[in-house]
Formats: structure tokens, sequence, C-alpha cells
């Protein structure tokens, strides 16, 4: 019987013929923390005896949630981590650099890696063939002193997309539909992992949207195959040689499998307060919004920019919508700004953030007001996400974004270009 | 196996997709150095009255997928510091689960429609047997993994490492 990607990268990687439902140990390639899960971490980190990192320069801290830090607590922690990173040896990545799950793709991420990050998103990563997901303090505390952790190998769900998207029909749409399909909680504890035509011609940035969100159908990982997409951004960003073409074997073993035509596809948006509870756009055309945030590790990259410069062109946001755009990183921005994106949008009367979180953790830059209504690009609208629990959060496209912050209510992006 | 491990304590019902924000929202990060400032609010999108009400031994009795969302350990820690003895939940997500054991909180999945909000609760974790003693009923929850039992029994992940400098499977 063959292997799923998953059983693949587990196997290799542990020295194990993995399979399925096994435990085991495997190294990883890096692990890492963001700014509000660091401090927990770098303090359990101490407390393990002879606490030392197993791999400073495969050890990274991001200052990305709390950037630039809205108070003096989190100036603070970010002090703290500061200084770990300074007498460590680990990497450091300052405020404005950007969100960590975008770097790991730029900087870090290769096919059959293993990346373990005290973040749930880290699944990110697995648009390009890593096998990447999210832990706690305590587990990445570990990998930082051990350079290893434990795996249950997960049941792989097969997902095969083909198709043609309409116009302002993007994966965005499609990841939303493939998780009301599936459930919030429809793919605990799985692998989700992507094949077929569509995925063969998707671009790096599509496939990094769709694996950050595959933890919002409960999953462990959501994994793409390595293909001359993967070789070709990763010589764009300097490590061609870190290539390798990485398939699942014709013969594997999948637990489920879901079939998804993209022509077929709609606008889609989730529903307040879960990221399951999906509808096509026109169900909700005409809700009253107060805010439109584009940016986050889901949608914060130079294409989702590209969309918006194109559907905000010559316009000005509606006067009764904020409208807030997030770079993911200084190389999303200052490429968005060379293009002219920047300019664009700023002219259509947005708010420029730096690259990092920003307001899709309800911390700062965008908090809501009470019965306000957001609209935003980000991966989750749960109750009080965004700072208020008496706000709702609608999540679709940047397509669907853009075109709402023109009209101040939730708009089909096929109705206004 | 060590010798039987009773819990005993009321139940505080949840409903499904109780998510890390209503454990602990985000808008709170400024507190999370400071773990007994943090501990106040915890469950407070859910329920603000949980941390006041809530005493040593209690149970949280949940729906379906508890816990979904972020990564923040912060969730699982401070529901222990609340006292809370054990989650009981029909499903639990991915990342809450690993992070609840490495707090050495058990997680035990078990049909909890049988249990109503206030009433008495006994765990055996032992025998995996879920007694309601105010309706005079039994449940049988999942099995744990062994990996996870482990670390359980040792109190946490990072005391497991401490102790043993490996993880032993």
């Amino acid at each position: 019987m063959g292997k799923t990607l998953s059983e693949k990268v587990l196997s290799e990687k542990s020295g194990t013929d993995a399979r399925a439902g096994d435990i085991v140990i495997a190294p990883v390639d890096l692990a890492f923390v963001q700014d509000t899960t660091g401090p927990l971490t770098v303090r359990q980190f101490k407390e393990v005896k002879h606490g030392r990192l197993a791999n400073p320069q495969r050890t990274a801290i991001f200052l990305d949630h709390a950037i630039p830090s809205p108070n003096r607590e989190l100036s603070n922690d970010h002090k703290f981590l500061r200084r770990f990173a300074d007498e460590n040896g680990c990497l450091i990545f300052e405020g404005g650099s950007g969100i960590c799950h975008q770097l790991v793709a730029e900087m870090f991420a290769n096919p059959g890696d293993i990346i373990v990050g005290a973040d749930s998103h880290t699944v990110t990563a697995g648009g390009l063939g890593a096998f990447a997901t999210g832990m706690g303090s305590s587990d990445i505390a570990i990998a930082f002193a051990l350079g290893k952790t434990w795996f249950r190998v997960p049941e792989t769900f097969k997902i095969s997309v083909s198709g043609r998207f309409q116009k302002w029909v993007d994966v965005k749409d499609l990841v939303l539909h493939l998780i009301g399909a599936l459930g919030a909680d429809g793919a605990t504890y799985k692998a989700l992992e992507f094949n077929g035509d569509t995925v063969a011609s998707m671009t790096i940035s599509q496939r990094l949207t769709i694996a950050n969100m595959a933890v919002e159908a409960g999953a462990k990982v959501g994994i793409f195959p390595s293909d001359n997409v993967t070789r070709r951004y990763l010589a764009a960003q300097g490590r061609g040689n870190k290539y390798r073409a990485l398939q699942p074997d014709a013969d594997a073993n999948y637990e489920r499998s879901v079939i998804i035509n993209t022509s077929e596809l709609e606008p889609m948006v989730a529903m307040p307060h879960t990221v399951d509870n999906v509808a096509p756009v026109n169900m909700l055309a005409g809700t009253k919004i107060d805010q439109v945030f584009i940016g986050t590790c889901t949608n914060g990259r130079l294409e989702d920019l590209a969309v918006a410069a194109a559907i905000l062109k010559k316009k000005k946001r509606h006067p009764s919508v904020r409208l807030i755009i997030a770079p993911a990183s200084q190389q999303v921005l200052t490429k968005a700004m060379r293009i002219g994106y920047i300019q664009v949008l700023a002219a259509a009367g947005a708010m420029i953030l730096p690259p990092g979180c920003a307001a899709c953790l309800g911390l700062h830059q965008g908090v809501l007001g009470d019965n306000e209504v957001c609209l935003s690009t980000a991966n989750r609208n749960f109750k009080g996400r965004m700072g208020n629990p008496e706000a709702s959060i609608y999540l679709a496209s940047p397509a669907t974004a853009a075109a709402s912050a023109l009209t101040g209510e939730i708009t089909d992006p096929r109705k206004v270009s | 196996m060590m010798p039987d491990k009773i819990l005993e304590g009321k139940a505080f019902k949840f409903g499904d997709s109780i998510s890390t924000d209503h454990i602990i929202p985000g808008k709170y990060a400024n507190l999370r150095s400071n773990l007994s400032e943090l501990a106040k609010h915890v469950m407070e999108d859910a329920d603000p009255s949980f941390a006041e009400k809530v005493k040593h031994g209690d149970f949280i009795v949940a729906g379906k997928n508890f816990g979904l969302g972020s990564s923040r350990e912060h969730a699982a820690l401070i529901i222990k510091m609340a006292g809370v003895s054990a989650i009981l939940a029909k499903s639990v997500a991915r990342i809450f689960f690993r992070n609840a054991i490495n707090q050495g909180l058990p997680v035990l999945i078990c049909d909890t429609d049988k249990i109503d909000g206030g009433d008495k609760i006994e765990v055996n974790l032992n025998t995996g047997v879920v007694t309601d003693l105010t309706k005079d009923s039994k449940l049988t929850f999942g099995k744990i993994p062994k990996v996870m039992l482990d670390i359980l029994d040792e109190g946490g992940l990072v005391p497991y490492i401490t102790k043993h400098g490996n993880f032993e499977l």
C-alpha cells in the first residue's frame, strides 16, 4: 500500500514506516513562536532542566501580533523575547517584518519539511509541501529544547479540485465552501491533502490561503504536492536548491475523498460566529457593514492586494465604511508599493497598516464597537474575535471585501466590476 | 497504572463550538505574562460569571469541538488555574486537546448530553467511568493515547521531559 503526503514526510523524518494512526517521534526543521505565545513558551523552556536550544538557527521568534505595541505589558513581552533571542542565539523577526506564517513561507518552508509553531495557522506552510502544524507553548518549548516532537500520523482526506474559477471567484471561496461542507470539526486530527488539475495550476499564494484555513475544519495539516509551481516559487525566493518533487503514491489510502468543481463555485461568505456557517454571497447581499479588513495570513499577500486594487481603482470607499489594509509582510508591502497597489488603495480611502496581524485577533488596530459588523478576509469569525463579543464578523475573499467596501453592504464582486 | 484516581465536583455546562476566544479572548494578550490576572477572565465570552462561581474540583461539560481556534495554551492553563479538574466534551479540537494534557488537565470524550449543569459528577480516570451522582447514571469516556496518559501522569509535558529527558514511546 502506498503513502499519503503526510505518511511520506513522517516516514522519512522519523525513520519508520509511518502509517495513519501510528505515533512517531520526528526532528523538526523549524520551531517557532509569535509574540503572544512566545513568553509562555520561553518560561516553560526555562523550566526544562538542561534547557539549551537544540538548534538555535532553526528556532525563530516573530513579533507580529501586537506591533507596534499597543501597551506597556506587550512592550515588556517584546523586550523579554528580544532578550531571550539575544542570550540564546535564535532568530528573531522584529515588528514590521511581517506575519509569522508569511515569513515562514518566504524564508523557511520547503517541501518535505516538518514545521511546528505556537500558532494554529502554522498549517499555512503546507502550501509548499511541508508537514506544518500548530501546537501550544509546552510542545514548542520541548521542540526548542529537544529539536523534535511526537506526532500521531493523521488519516488523510483527499480533496480533488478541478474546473476553472469564474471571474472574481477564488480560492478563498473554495476553502470556505470546503469548510462549510466538512464542518468546523469535520476534519479534526486529519490531514487535508489537495490534488487535481486546478491545484496543479494554483500559485503558491493561492495554496497558502487554502492550507492556512485547513485548521478551521479541525485539520492537523493542509498539505499540497510539490511541483513546478513550488520549484519556481522557491527559486524566486532564493532557495531553488531546496526544491524537491513530492507527490502522494497513486495507491495511497485515504479515509475520505471530496471532489470540488470550481466552475460551479460562487463567492462565499462565512457568517457569524463560526467559520463553517457559510452561504453564497447573494444570500447576504445588502447586509450593512461598518468595517472592511483586508490582510492576515489568509489573504494579505500581493495577489490579494492586486484584486482589491483592481476593484477599488479610481473609486472611493463608501463613506460609512472604514477600510483597513495590512500587507502580510515587508516583501508584500514593498512589491505592492512598487507596482502601485498601495497608492490605489490609499487613494480609495484605505488605512494602510504595517505588515502584521493587525485587527484579526481583537487586540488593536480595528477593534469593533457594540453591534458593529466587519467583513474580513481573515480566517476566524468567532464571537469576540475582533475584541468585542457584541460585534459580528463575516469572512470573505479579497474581491468580495473590496466590492463591499465600495457599497457599504455585503456585495457580490461580480456585480460591481 | 496508578491507584484509582477519582475526581469529584459540579458540572458547568456549555454548548458546542466553545472557541479559545470564548475561553480567553485575544484582547487580553496584554495579561498573558500576568497569569493570575488573566485567569480572572476565564470563559468570559461564554459565561461572564464562570470565574466567580467555579470551585476547585468542578468540571467543564461541553458539546462538540471544545477549544477550537487559537493555539494559545493559556486557554487550558487558566481553566486549570480556576480549579477545574477535567473537561468532559463530545469532541475537542486537536491543539487544545494536546495543550490540556500538556498542562496536566484531563480531557474526556463522552456523550455529555446526559449531564446537566449543576449535576454532581464523579470521574474515575482509571476505569474510564463518569458517574452522574445527581442522576445516578453512568457514562464511559474514550481511551486516551498512552503517550498522553504518561504525560498526564507526570502532571504535564514540561515535568515529563524534565524527569525523563526525552519522549519514551
